[in-house]
Formats: structure tokens, C-alpha cells, sequence
């Protein structure tokens, strides 16, 4: 057996098959799916980190392609890239479901939230794995369609509304960035995510159109990305079950559209041919305003997930904001972000399906002295949200480092002044929620939703342990050429810009 | 020869056997012949695929005293798809109409009808062509309004009082080509055609009567309520294959008779007809509150992709792209065929299931019926061009076809038509999702009602996985050359 063909598609199948026949279970057989979910994204991290130890040690190119008769080809390819967003995506697929599994005990419907699910997180491997534009598209919209029946999961007109809403953005912005990837090919012919040059080569003739394609590019991946002003299906989605919520922040939605503009810019584009055309600045400029608007509105929301919802708005842009500055250590920060970004929202969002679940609350100000009846999920939470604003040790202070180091060699020192008033914000809408779990007198007597020995149920805490714990250790590890930051840093090295 | 025949013969031979016996014995013919039917619709196609394209004089006649058929790429495609969508009408309809008194109707009529289409995909003569368009038309009409409901009868009535004009100008225009040129068979045709007056009126008369058949915007009032209030199988064949018979004829009398004398302002006319269809149609399916209505203003959108083909390919002489918008707009047509049948069969089950076919009533439908619904689901996909599907290739190449050739004003056409198509879809979809009291309990509905609809919707999510054998049928096997493409 050829592993180098077979890897790949093993990988994108173990998520895609296990929805298929999810589909076909009975609602009664919880057993028998939560086992087929387990063992499916158990060997899907087994296979992706056997792929990505052929990769990185034996140097093993992973490549399966099938020509659709159409000028192109239907292409996996694993590069260093594809491996950072794989290997988040198929750890927290892991914990998600043990998370889900918990979260959704008892609720109707499971069989379609599971197939659904499981079909979402093949959408998310094959935009990791996708080896050229088209390719890239296909599963990006697949994404929509696959997360649709999630966010509409609990029937109720506002989830209805809600799914509306995310369809008219998602849908627009796909047929934008189709439009854009048409008109590229038209000019180029069909190429793949290494041939870099292909649009240097064309021309000065045509570099008004290419800023043209590149700014439809930017618009159609910019709505799931969560870009201000196409952000705004992204608060109103928190309808959604929290184990759903978790998964759109931290790996799926939010994370393919960041990682479509760090493959438009790097791969497609070429940094510096985009930065040749003048397109960075106008990219930084927007990843700023939304990342100041996001802050800003986070602050404004009274509603534990709506806050949480915006504060990914903005953490979300750093990934862009990385991506187009032209230095070495910001193209580090934007990749390394991918990843530690997903690592932190999930856990906040695991903490605040904790909260809703057990005691049934989901306003901020009910949250006061919470830290006395929940203190692991208190602790989790705090440390999650110490990383959003950047302290030491947790995995964000590394991504913002990186980012302000960037800013600076680039020469555009303006960045730093971001990043300060961004973390003062974060502090502003973070720190009152941590003081009022740990410092406040609780006013209201608590629900108990669910009965257990511990605080919560052990499938609602360990997946949260885990990744509060993967946070940190990001951090103090960040040395190991395999942490996060190592794998960044040696992509980066990859393009030729990271001695 | 004889397998080319037997797909005319053989469901003639059924609509026959169909009429004289009743009963079990009916079903039995009716679903042998649609059967074999296929069968020899199949070996044609791999015939001309691994062979190439056939031209047979029926009764060992030669020209110009025969009748011939002719066999080639364009054909086999319209062929196959009638072939699939055929079958799929008969297995479904065996089961749908169990032993009621539409039954005795539908069967002579519809295999009538299907040998009637599949005469017409082989037809070359442009008389012989009105004689079988004539035939489908009266099976068509005859079929919508099969329920007997005033509503049914008052549209079926309107659709054939407009198909017969459309008739009418066909066959005028087929006068003045003959009093000009002294020639019927489109062959001989192509290579006597200048620009002279009367050949501009004959080809704007037969443009204009086939348009009325097709559908296309001004012309498609009549469509909406013949399609909506026909029986489901019916539904799912005139809106599938009938539609497309006379707008086959159209690709054939503009790719082939009239090519050398179309001048750009016809093509583009007839592209902003079809551009105002797409928006207005798909506007109107949204704002339906009846599911086979939206499924059926969903048609007349969705046949207005099919005309932005003409000003793409032709207009403009010696063109790369012409290729690429003709093989479009043809997937186009085969991947709709595919996704509207299974449709409006899905909306029968819900008929069947719930009694109406509502929007509003159609809650926890996800529950109830959950392959209807994925049929529901995935045909829609390939309606609004998502990959990968169908309806994708087509957009694809369409779209590559639009920029290339600098006519970027089509683009409104294929983005919001795209996305007037995802309201509609997903308006249905959130319905079937909205959970609530049921007002009555379902129906149960047969396995095999459920099943046709999802193999026909997977069909057209599946071919737009093996675009290349299409587009070599489409480019390698045709018997006129098509402008831009290959030799023939």
C-alpha cells in the first residue's frame, strides 16, 4: 500500500465515513456512535501524527490527487501548513466529542447532530489538506453546508433565524470567493498551492486585475474569518449547542476562513508579491479595526457566550493581521496563532457550557462567586482567559510576542500600540468575569441542572482540562521544535523568511 | 440499427401493450419496456463513446429520399439523460399511482412521450423534428392535467394553447427554410444558409417557437401553474426532460442550421432573456408558499442558465471559450434534469405524507421522512452550484466561459441567480427542520417513493465528479463542428 496516496485520504475519510454512518444509527444507540465517534477521531490522530512524523522526520511528500475533468485537479497534499491546521483540528475533534457527548446526554435528535458534526470536522480536514485553490473551495463550502444543520440544531425559531443569517453571509461570501477563484484561473490556468510565481509572472499589464481578484478573495474568505464589517453572523450563531460553538471558533468556520487568507497570501499570492501590489496595508488596516471593533463590542455584551463570540472576532484577526505584515516573525505569529488561538477559545467555550449546563446560567452578572461550587471550571476558565489577554505562561503571550516583534522589524511600529490597547481591552472585558467567579458573594441560589459527584460531569471537564492544560504547556514548552511555535517557526523557515 | 430503433420502438411497443392490457400486467409491460428502453438508450451511448458518431437511414433509404437518424455527442447526452430520468419516472410512478384510475392514462401517455423525446434527440430532418415536437407537446399537455382538478385543467389548458403556438411559429419558419432553400434535413441545411431576409425571419420564428416551449421569460406564465398542479411523476417529466426537448432543438438549429448567419444582437438578446429568467424565476420560487410552485418558478430560473449558452458561444467566430459555455450549458441542462425530477418527486412524498404541499406545514419533515429530505437537500446543491455537484461544472465552465470572453455582465446572472437559488433551497430546508406540533399525523410513505428521489439527487451531486467523459462526448463526438471546439 502506497501511504504516501493512502495517508491523506485515510485521514479526510476517518471524519467523513464516521458522519455517513452516524447518519444511520437509531437514536437509541448512544453506545454504539459515541464508540464509532471515539474510535473515529482516536485514529484519525493516530494517522495524523504518523503523517506528520513521515513528513517532518523521514521527509515523505503525502499527495493524492484525481483530475475532475475539468482543467484541474481534485488535490490532498500535506505541507507544514496543512499539518499545523490537522493536527489542531484533530486533537480538538477528539475532545469535542467527548465534550458533545456529555453536553447533548439525553437531548433528542443526537444521530443528526453527530453525523452533521463529524462531516464539519472532514469539511475543516480537507481545507487543511486541499493542495490548490479549487480544491480549497469545495471543501469551504461544504463547511456551510455541513455546520448549517448545527447551528439550526435546537429547532427553535431563533435558531432558525440565526441559521438564516449565517446561510445569507456564508453563501454570499462563497459565491464572491468563487467568482474571485474563476477569474484567477482564467489568467493563470490551473496551479497549485506550491507553484509560487505563477502570478508574478503575469505581467504588469494585469496587476490591476490581480488586486481586484485579491480583493474578492479577501472578501470571500473574510465572512467566515469574521473580517469587520462581514463579521456579523458570528454573534448571532451562538445560538448553537456550546459543543457547536466551541468547534466553529476554534477550528472550523472562524479558523478556515484565517486559514484561506494565510494561504492567499502566502501561497497564492506570494508575501511579497502582495506586498509588491500594495495589498498588505489595506489587509493590516482591516485586521486592526476589527480587531479594536471586536474588542470594543465584547465589552459592550452582557451575555457570556456573545461576549466570547466577539472577543474571536478580534483574536481571530491577529492570524490576519500576521499574515500581512512583511517580516519574518509576524508570518510565525499569524501561523502559530492558528493554533494557539483554538486551543484558548475552546476552553473558554468549554468553561461556559460548564457554567450554562450545571447551574443554568448565562449572564455575566449571574456569574458572581461561581469559583465556590465550580472551582476547576473557575480555574480553567481564568487561565484560558489570562491567555486571551496575553499574560505569561499561557500560549497567547507567545502569539502576541511574536506579533509586536513583527511589527517592529517590518518597521511599522504602530503595531505595538495596537496590541496594548487590543490587551487592555481583552483585560477589560476578561478580568471582571474572572473577579466576579472568584471575589464575588453569590446573590441568586443556583440551579442544579445536572446531578454528578464531581462539580460537573467528567465528559464536560476533562475536555476542558486538557486543552486549559495544552494552553499552558505551549507556552512553557514553546522551545520544543514541536510545539506550536516550533512547527511555526520551521514553516516559516519553509518559505525562505524564518533563518 | 436495431438498438438505435428500439429506442423509439420499444416504448411505443409499451404505450401499445399498455393501453390494450390492465392491472399487474400493465406495470409489468410498462416497467419492461422503460427497462429496455434503457438498455438500448445505455448501448447507444457507449457506442458513439468508445466508437463515434452514427448517422443510420431508417428503411435502407438514402438520402434525401430516407428518413436518417442522426447520432452524436449532443444526442446521446439528452438520450442518457432521458434513459436515467425515464426509468426512474416509471419505477417511481409503478408504486405512486397503486391501481388508481390515473394509472390507465399515464402509462400509454408517458412512454408515448418518451419515444417521442427520444425520436426527437436523433431527429435531422427539421420537418420530422415538428412532427415528433408535435407529439411530445400532446403527450405533455395530455399528462398535466391527468389529476382532473379545475386547476390542473386550467393550466394544462393555457400550456398547450401556448405550446401549440409555439408549434405554429416552428412550422412556419420550417416553411419559409424550405421555400428558400428547398431542403429539410439539417445537414445539408447548414452549409445553404446566408443571411437573406426570409432565412432571418424562418430562424427568428423557430427561435421564437421554441423559446414558448422552453419557457424562456417572457413566454414562461404558462409553466408555474402546468407544472405545479400536475401529478409528481409528471411533474418531475415535464419539467426534466420536456423543457429540454425543445430547447435541444434550439442548440441543434443554432449550432448547426443557422451558425454562419446569427449576428451578436440575437445571441445577446437572447442571453438577457435568459439572465431577466434567471433573476425573476428564482425571485418568484422565493416568494412561493407552496412547494411545487417554488419548485417550478425554480425551473424557469434555472432554464435561464441554459440561455446565457447562445451569447457565449456564438456571436463571436473562432473563439477558445465557445467550448467551454456549450459543454456548460449542456451539464447545465443534464445536472437540472437530474435534481428537479427528484424534487418534485420529493415534494410528492410530502403530498403523500402530509396531505398538501404548504411550506408552512411542513414541520419535523427532517423527522419524518429524512431521505426526502436529503433528496430535498441535495438537489438543491447542485440547483445553487455548490461543490461538488453538477450544477458546479456547469457553473464552473460557464463562468470561466464569462470572463474569458470579457462579457463580464453574466456574472450577475450566475452569482445571484446562485444565491436567490440558496433562499429558496434553504427556506424549504429550514422548514423541514422547524420542529412543533404536528397538525396531523403523516402519512406513511412507500420505501421505494423515497428512494428514487435520493438516487436521482445523488446522480446529479455524482456527475460532477466525471465531468471529462461528458465533455469528450460534448467536444470529440459531434457531428457539426461547434464553434471554438474541435474538429468534428
Amino acid at each position: 500500500m502506497n501511504l504516501n496516496f493512502w495517508l491523506p485520504v485515510l485521514v479526510l475519510c476517518s471524519s467523513l465515513a464516521t458522519g455517513l454512518i452516524i447518519f444511520f444509527l437509531k437514536e437509541k444507540q448512544s453506545a454504539l456512535r459515541t464508540s464509532l465517534n471515539l474510535i473515529g477521531a482516536s485514529f484519525k490522530v493516530v494517522a495524523v501524527h504518523y503523517m506528520a512524523y513521515r513528513l517532518l522526520v523521514l521527509g515523505e511528500i503525502h499527495e493524492a490527487s484525481f483530475s475532475m475533468g475539468l482543467g484541474f485537479d481534485f488535490l490532498l497534499r500535506v505541507d507544514f501548513l496543512s499539518l499545523m491546521f490537522l493536527a489542531l483540528s484533530s486533537n480538538l475533534w477528539l475532545v469535542t466529542t467527548l465534550y458533545a457527548v456529555g453536553y447533548l446526554e439525553g437531548s433528542a435528535n443526537r444521530s443528526r447532530f453527530f453525523g452533521f458534526f463529524s462531516l464539519c470536522v472532514a469539511a475543516s480536514t480537507g481545507i487543511a489538506l486541499a493542495g490548490n485553490l479549487i480544491t480549497f473551495f469545495i471543501f469551504y463550502e461544504f463547511l456551510t453546508l455541513t455546520t448549517y444543520p448545527l447551528v439550526i440544531h435546537r429547532e427553535s425559531t431563533a435558531a432558525l433565524e440565526a441559521g438564516r443569517n449565517y446561510l445569507w453571509y456564508t453563501i454570499s461570501g462563497g459565491s464572491v470567493l468563487f467568482v474571485g477563484i474563476v477569474w484567477l484561473h482564467v489568467l493563470t490556468g490551473p496551479f497549485n498551492f506550491t507553484d509560487t510565481g505563477v502570478l508574478e509572472a503575469l505581467g504588469s499589464d494585469r496587476h490591476l486585475t490581480l488586486i481586484f481578484i485579491f480583493a474578492l478573495l479577501i472578501m470571500g474568505l473574510g465572512v467566515k474569518a469574521a473580517l469587520v464589517p462581514l463579521h456579523g453572523w458570528l454573534p448571532v450563531a451562538m445560538i448553537a449547542p456550546a459543543p457547536v460553538s466551541a468547534l466553529l471558533h476554534a477550528v472550523a468556520v472562524v479558523k478556515a476562513g484565517a486559514f484561506g487568507i494565510v494561504r492567499v497570501v502566502f501561497d497564492v499570492y506570494g508575501q511579497h508579491f502582495a506586498g509588491y501590489l500594495g495589498l498588505l496595508e489595506p489587509l493590516a488596516l482591516v485586521a486592526t479595526i476589527t480587531i479594536i471593533f471586536g474588542s470594543v463590542r465584547a465589552l459592550m455584551q452582557t451575555d457570556l457566550k456573545k461576549r466570547l463570540a466577539y472577543s474571536t472576532v478580534s483574536q481571530v484577526s491577529y492570524i490576519t493581521l500576521g499574515a500581512a505584515l512583511l517580516a519574518p516573525f509576524s508570518t510565525v505569529a499569524a501561523i502559530v496563532h492558528l493554533a494557539h488561538q483554538g486551543i484558548m477559545k475552546i476552553t473558554l467555550f468549554f468553561c461556559a457550557g460548564n457554567i450554562a449546563e450545571t447551574l443554568g446560567l448565562h449572564k455575566i452578572r449571574e456569574l458572581d462567586g461561581v469559583g465556590r461550587r465550580m472551582p476547576l471550571t473557575s480555574v480553567m476558565f481564568t487561565v484560558a482567559a489570562f491567555g486571551m489577554i496575553g499574560v505569561p505562561p499561557v500560549a497567547g503571550f507567545i502569539s502576541k510576542w511574536y506579533l509586536g516583534l513583527g511589527g517592529l522589524e517590518a518597521g511599522q511600529n504602530w503595531v505595538i500600540g495596537v496590541l496594548m490597547l487590543s490587551s487592555l481591552l481583552n483585560a477589560a472585558y476578561f478580568l471582571p468575569i474572572v473577579h466576579s467567579l472568584w471575589f464575588k458573594k453569590p446573590e441568586i441560589p443556583w440551579k442544579e441542572l445536572r446531578k454528578s459527584r464531581l462539580e460537573a460531569p467528567w465528559t464536560l471537564l476533562l475536555p476542558a482540562l486538557v486543552t486549559a492544560v495544552m494552553s499552558v504547556l505551549a507556552c512553557l514548552w514553546a522551545d520544543w521544535i514541536w510545539s506550536p511555535l516550533g512547527v511555526a517557526r520551521q514553516i516559516a523557515a519553509g518559505m525562505g523568511v524564518y533563518p | 440499427m436495431i438498438v438505435e430503433s428500439g429506442m423509439i420502438l420499444l416504448p411505443f411497443a409499451g404505450a401499445v401493450a399498455c393501453f390494450l392490457v390492465s392491472g399487474r400486467t400493465r406495470i409489468l409491460a410498462a416497467l419492461t419496456a422503460s427497462l429496455f428502453t434503457s438498455a438500448a438508450a445505455a448501448a447507444t451511448v457507449l457506442q458513439v463513446f468508445t466508437h463515434e458518431e452514427m448517422r443510420i437511414p431508417l428503411g435502407g433509404w438514402p438520402q434525401p429520399l430516407g428518413i436518417q437518424l442522426h447520432i452524436d455527442g449532443l444526442s446521446v447526452v439528452f438520450l442518457l439523460m432521458s434513459a436515467v430520468v425515464g426509468l426512474m419516472v416509471s419505477i417511481y410512478s409503478s408504486v405512486f399511482f397503486a391501481r388508481q384510475t390515473e394509472e390507465r392514462h399515464f402509462w400509454p401517455l408517458w412512454l408515448l412521450l418518451w419515444a417521442g423525446l427520444n425520436s426527437l434527440f436523433m431527429v435531422s430532418d427539421i420537418f420530422n423534428a415538428y412532427v415528433v415536437l408535435e407529439l411530445v407537446t400532446i403527450c405533455a399537455a395530455a399528462l398535466a392535467v391527468l389529476s382532473g382538478k379545475v386547476e390542473s385543467l386550467k393550466a394544462g389548458l393555457r400550456y398547450f394553447l401556448i405550446a401549440m403556438a409555439g408549434s405554429l411559429a416552428f412550422l412556419l419558419g420550417v416553411g419559409f427554410l424550405y421555400a428558400e432553400t428547398g431542403m429539410l434535413d439539417m445537414f445539408a441545411l447548414g452549409e445553404e444558409v446566408t443571411g437573406s431576409l426570409p432565412l432571418a425571419v424562418s430562424f427568428g420564428l423557430m427561435t421564437a417557437g421554441l423559446a414558448m416551449k422552453t419557457a424562456l421569460l417572457p413566454f414562461h406564465f404558462w409553466l408555474p401553474p402546468a407544472h405545479g398542479e400536475a401529478l409528481a411523476p409528471v411533474s418531475a417529466v415535464l419539467s426534466a426532460l420536456v423543457i429540454k426537448a425543445s430547447f435541444y432543438l434550439l442548440l441543434r438549429l443554432w449550432a448547426g442550421v443557422f451558425e454562419p448567419a446569427i449576428s451578436v444582437y440575437a445571441a445577446q438578446t437572447i442571453g438577457f432573456l435568459g439572465m431577466a429568467a434567471v433573476l425573476w424565476g428564482s425571485y418568484q420560487a422565493v416568494i412561493q408558499s407552496r412547494l411545487k410552485l417554488v419548485i417550478a418558478y425554480s425551473s424557469v430560473g434555472q432554464i435561464g442558465y441554459l440561455f446565457l449558452l447562445f451569447p457565449l458561444v456564438f456571436a463571436v467566430q473562432e473563439t477558445t471559450w465557445a467550448a467551454q459555455a456549450w459543454t456548460g450549458g449542456v451539464y447545465h441542462a443534464v445536472s437540472h434534469a437530474l435534481a428537479k425530477a427528484a424534487m418534485f418527486m420529493a415534494a410528492g412524498n410530502l403530498i403523500i405524507a402530509t396531505g398538501n404541499d404548504r411550506i408552512d406545514y411542513m414541520r419535523n419533515v427532517v423527522g419524518s421522512l429524512p431521505l426526502t429530505t436529503m433528496s430535498l437537500g441535495l438537489a438543491g446543491i447542485s440547483l445553487m452550484g455548490l461543490p461538488p455537484s453538477g450544477g458546479f461544472v456547469a457553473k464552473w465552465m460557464l463562468m470561466k466561459a464569462v470572463f474569458a470572453s470579457g462579457q463580464w455582465w453574466w456574472v450577475i446572472a450566475l452569482v445571484f441567480g446562485g444565491l436567490l437559488t440558496a433562499a429558496y433551497v434553504f427556506r424549504i430546508l429550514g422548514h423541514a427542520f422547524e420542529s412543533g406540533d404536528r397538525r396531523k399525523p403523516m402519512r406513511p410513505v412507500p420505501l421505494i417513493l423515497e428512494t428514487v428521489p435520493l438516487i436521482l439527487a445523488l446522480g446529479s451531486i455524482l456527475i460532477g465528479f466525471r465531468a471529462e467523459e461528458v465533455i469528450f462526448l460534448l467536444e470529440e463526438r459531434m457531428l457539426w463542428e461547434i464553434p471554438g471546439g474541435n474538429s468534428p
